[in-house]
């Protein structure tokens, strides 16, 4: 109960606070407060994750019932990686929003709403009970909200914001069909209901249900068709909040995917197909568009749909694996996905924070105006190459292991099954190769035009390096992207109690990752060790070598073009082209073009802007026609306060008057039966 | 550990041999077969001209890019002796460390702020992806076939029984060879010989490295072509003794060597823009193979 006491409070108390005290006292009260909180819940995760479950039951209200509160392994490991992000992200947001201390009242709302971010991520993992769940889902949608809004006075941030409003609430809209029609069959709005809903239930019920709870989630986690938000929110909200966004709160959407599948009995191979089949639209789609970004954000929110596709493909292996009773597919599943969530929130956080360091210190995102970042700012430059290595999974680094687990889930899985699985196989293993590749060349691209060669655009200010103090989480993170990569063992074992609560569905036998072909997963460390030292024992020979040569620096070979200009490096766009006439028919590229004519050419231009296709049809187009049709209702909204009047009075009649009314109406349609 | 000192032996004359195929083949008499070597060792003397532009990373990628060859070579084995590292689903380890490679050779050749540069690199980008997928789906063919998934293991399974899996074998050797041939930029996809910076894909990626770094790349070209004529060879050399083998072996490779340099002599380049068409080609026919190694595991229903 202490615990629970000490949650509630930390958050209020600090909220209090943060009005009334100076600059540096807001920054130190928001971060003691989520520092507190992460103390307090990352004790809690940490039995969690050894399989001591927290258990209590709050009494709640009389709309909600009691309220369970319920921390398992699968909890604690997202509690974790939510406080490992928040702790980090915090502590670059104080010194990212420095930047901005003259807007005191604004920073104040920012500082609670991180807070109350903080803490509704947390409770969500906990709570167990239906409504409450929403309460928190949507202080957590709200807080988002205005934490993305943070510059509100530009108006593309404000409509980023909203977009991001209204698919949220589509999300609660679908959780909230999902869980009043559970309510409503059972009378309970605790989770155990609706575990005893689907037991009871056909399959095909079961099936709609956890298909409402998935759209709901997916729309958060940002599966492609529902990814439309993510392009925009991300690069308009302040960089902590973006990493923080894609690092934990999409993944509070995997989260409940998760717990629904532990909660709802349905057919795992169906379920699990459909989840493998999205994912892998997902991942293909992400990456392939987020090439084509010229917004450096707009091009990591991209690759965040692309890692969410990834997890899927984890999630929906691991799926596969139960209804097929395949332990050693079930376990690698669930593993490279809970793994690879972990992986995305630290590469994905590092690397918005250092495009937010780029932003900070250029203030353009463009890449087109961006170039040889790495002799300002070589820190940067470094932490944003180990991100971008390791989120194109290249060893040694995290990406590498996650990837390979789900490789080597696949492989296993091919050794028992038959010819339509195995074409399934295939394409996973060809999407995953192809998730691989493309986005090793994008983040070539983003890494070599925005860091590398000469800059683009010369800044009238001057472009530094930031404080070492806001590159201390970074540093921090990147530690533990390299940790990871060097001794994936460690979590590995973290991971073995919540994958068994997957493998414990179907009663799997799974103990740990070891034997029964997971032998692999820690030698490939074994791989990253020699490479490492065969790198540093190269570079030392290298060195040694060159100690006595004449090195000489003399300007890059243009074909002995004598005036070469930062005009004739390969750009962005060009470093795309190829590619994007090849997959032309899947993008939508808009394109502004004055070609140069006549004898005396005047100035010519060329301009693109890549658009998205599902964005155009799924989104877009719907919208249309739906304002056209609502356009024909506008005579109601005249703006005569009379006519607002009389609606009210409408309203509070009919609302009364139905119910009163019923029997009569009942009796209406019998009489007209019976004619 | 046979393999290791058997591909660096195979690594000094193939490159060699296929230079002079080709000077044979177009009439010349051409250099020796150590002659690659020889141009390393005076480059390894010599000093080097960096950019002006160029930062750390130009500095550190041709040793990264040589490394990642180098650890890639350790994965490979050598008929039934394991390579010095080997797990299973080595051969994943084997792809996504090459890719690291060519991750740090497409940076470094972004890096000097080369138009040229960046074209050879956005060229070997969209190439290097294309290539992946057609490995992995004959490595997965390969395990399908053996119900193994390390390198090793496959090779030293794979028993080419029926006429069928001769056919697979024949075509898998054909895969491997023209990724051999797309990793080391090599005939249908690039010219190294070409003269114009605007149709080079490797040659102009590393226009800028001289000296120690650019001795690495070469070697590590070397390595390359020997590693993948290794595997090649795993692919026909099943379980036989080493007295055969070893031999066999070299054979191999010299003559995989004469068919790149026949290759390399009757076959031009083809365009630009029909390269990616090519590579596609090449999935297609891993996926033939794969669905060629589902009827010999009875599991085509």
């Amino acid at each position: 109960m202490i615990f629970v006491w000490g949650f509630m409070l930390i958050p209020f108390i600090a909220m209090c606070f943060i009005p009334f005290v100076k600059m540096k006292g807001k920054a130190i009260a928001v971060y003691s407060a989520v520092s507190m909180i992460a103390i307090l819940t990352s004790y809690l995760a940490f039995r969690g994750l050894s399989g001591q479950n927290f258990d209590i039951t709050l009494p709640g209200s009389l709309v909600s019932g009691p309220v369970q509160l319920h921390i398992d392994a699968l909890s604690a490991w997202f509690m974790l990686i939510i406080n490992f992000s928040f702790l980090t992200g915090g502590f670059y947001g104080i010194f990212y929003m420095r930047t901005y201390r003259s807007q005191a009242k604004n920073i104040n709302l920012h500082a609670i709403l991180f807070i109350i971010l903080h803490t509704s991520l947390i409770s969500l993992c906990a709570i167990q009970n239906s409504i409450v769940f929403l309460v928190a889902w949507e202080f957590m949608a709200l807080s988002a909200f205005l934490s993305i809004i943070f510059e509100h006075e530009k108006i593309a941030t404000v409509r980023a914001g909203i977009n991001f409003l209204i698919q949220s609430h589509v999300s609660i809209l679908f959780l909230t069909i999902g869980f009043i029609w559970v309510g409503s069959h059972t009378g309970s709005y605790d989770f155990s209901a609706i575990h005893s809903y689907s037991m009871t239930h056909s399959g095909a019920l079961s099936l709609m249900l956890f298909l409402f709870f998935f759209t709901g989630f997916a729309i958060k986690a940002g599966f492609v068709p529902f990814h439309t938000w993510l392009p925009y929110a991300h690069p308009a909200a302040p960089a902590h909040i973006s990493g923080i966004m894609s690092g934990v709160l999409i993944k509070i959407g995997i989260f409940g995917m998760l717990r629904m599948l532990l909660l709802i009995e349905v057919d795992y191979t169906t379920v699990g197909t459909i989840i493998l089949v999205m994912s892998i639209i997902s991942g293909v789609y992400g990456v392939m568009l987020a090439i084509l970004q010229h917004n450096l954000k707009k091009l990591l929110a991209y690759h965040s749909i692309e890692n969410i596709g990834i997890i899927g493909i984890g999630i929906g292996l691991g799926c596969i694996g139960l209804g097929t009773n395949n332990p050693v597919l079930c376990s690698l599943g669930f593993a490279g996905a809970l793994l690879h969530t972990l992986n995305h929130s630290l590469f994905k956080s590092l690397l918005f924070f250092t495009a937010g360091n780029v932003y900070q210190a250029t203030h353009t995102l463009d890449i087109e105006k961006l170039g040889g970042l790495v002799k300002k700012m070589p820190q940067t430059s470094i932490l944003f190459l180990i991100a971008a290595i390791a989120i194109s999974g290249i060893p040694p680094f995290n990406g590498f292991i996650s990837e390979f687990i789900l490789y080597t889930g696949l492989y296993n899985w091919m050794h028992n099954s038959l010819i339509v699985s195995l074409t399934g196989i295939a394409f996973t293993i060809m999407a995953l190769v192809l998730i691989g590749g493309l986005a090793m060349m994008c983040f070539t691209k983003a890494f070599g035009v925005v860091f590398l060669g000469n800059p683009r655009q010369t800044f009238q200010h001057e472009v530094k390096e930031v404080s070492f103090l806001q590159l201390l989480p970074l540093y921090f993170i990147a530690a533990i992207i390299v940790f990871i990569g060097m001794f994936p063992g460690i979590f590995l074992n973290m991971l073995v109690k919540p994958v068994q609560l997957f493998t414990g569905i179907r009663q799997l036998p799974f103990a740990s990752f070891q034997g029964n072909g997971m032998e692999a997963l820690l030698s490939v460390s074994h791989a990253s060790w020699y490479l490492i030292g065969i790198v540093i024992f190269m570079l030392g020979i290298r060195k040694l070598v060159l100690r006595k040569r004449t090195i000489e620096v003399l300007p890059t070979w243009n074909c002995a073009y004598a005036a070469p200009t930062a005009k004739i490096q390969y750009t962005a766009s060009s470093f795309v082209k190829t590619y994007s006439k090849l997959f032309g028919m899947i993008f939508l590229i808009f394109k502004k073009e004055k070609e140069v004519e006549g004898i005396f050419p005047t100035n010519a231009h060329l301009e693109t802007h890549p658009y998205d296709k599902i964005e155009k049809w799924f989104i877009d187009y719907p919208t249309t026609n739906l304002k056209k049709f609502l356009d024909r209702f506008t005579f109601v909204q005249n703006g005569r306060l009379q006519f607002y009047i009389l609606y009210g009075i409408l309203f509070i009649i009919s609302i009364i008057s139905i119910p009163l009314m019923y029997d009569k109406i009942i009796e209406f349609f019998e009489f007209l039966k019976e004619l | 550990m046979l393999s290791f000192i058997f591909i660096i032996i195979a690594a000094t004359f193939f490159t060699g041999i296929i230079i002079r195929t080709k000077s044979i083949a177009s009439g010349r008499k051409g250099p020796g077969i150590f002659q690659p070597i020889r141009d390393v060792i005076r480059l390894f003397k010599k000093g080097a001209v960096y950019s002006e532009t160029s930062s750390f990373v130009f500095r550190i990628a041709p040793t990264i890019y040589f490394s990642s060859v180098f650890v890639a070579m350790l994965v490979v084995p050598f008929g039934s002796s394991k390579g010095l590292i080997s797990f299973n689903g080595d051969f994943i380890f084997f792809a996504y460390v090459l890719g690291l490679g060519k991750f740090f050779s497409i940076i470094g050749a972004m890096d000097t702020g080369s138009s040229f540069e960046g074209m050879g690199a956005s060229r070997e980008a969209l190439y290097s992806m294309f290539a992946e997928p057609a490995f992995f789906i004959l490595m997965g063919s390969l395990a399908l076939m053996t119900g193994h998934t390390s390198f090793q293991e496959i090779f030293s399974t794979l028993h080419l029984g029926s006429s069928i899996t001769y056919a697979l074998a024949v075509l898998a050797a054909f895969v491997f060879l023209m990724i051999a041939m797309i990793e080391n930029s090599r005939m249908p996809i690039d010219d190294p010989k070409t003269h114009l910076e605007l149709t080079m894909v490797h040659e102009v990626m590393i226009l800028d490295n001289s000296g120690f770094d650019l001795g690495l790349i070469l070697t590590a070209g070397y390595l390359k072509f020997a590693v993948y004529g290794a595997i090649i060879f795993n692919l026909f050399s099943g379980s036989i003794s080493y007295g055969y083998a070893i031999p066999l072996f070299f054979i191999m490779q010299a003559f995989l060597a004469i068919v790149v340099g026949l290759i390399e002599s009757f076959m031009a380049r083809s365009r630009m823009n029909h390269n990616a068409q090519f590579i596609v080609v090449l999935s297609s026919v891993a996926i033939l193979i794969f669905f060629g190694a589902l009827l010999v595991s009875g599991k085509f229903i």
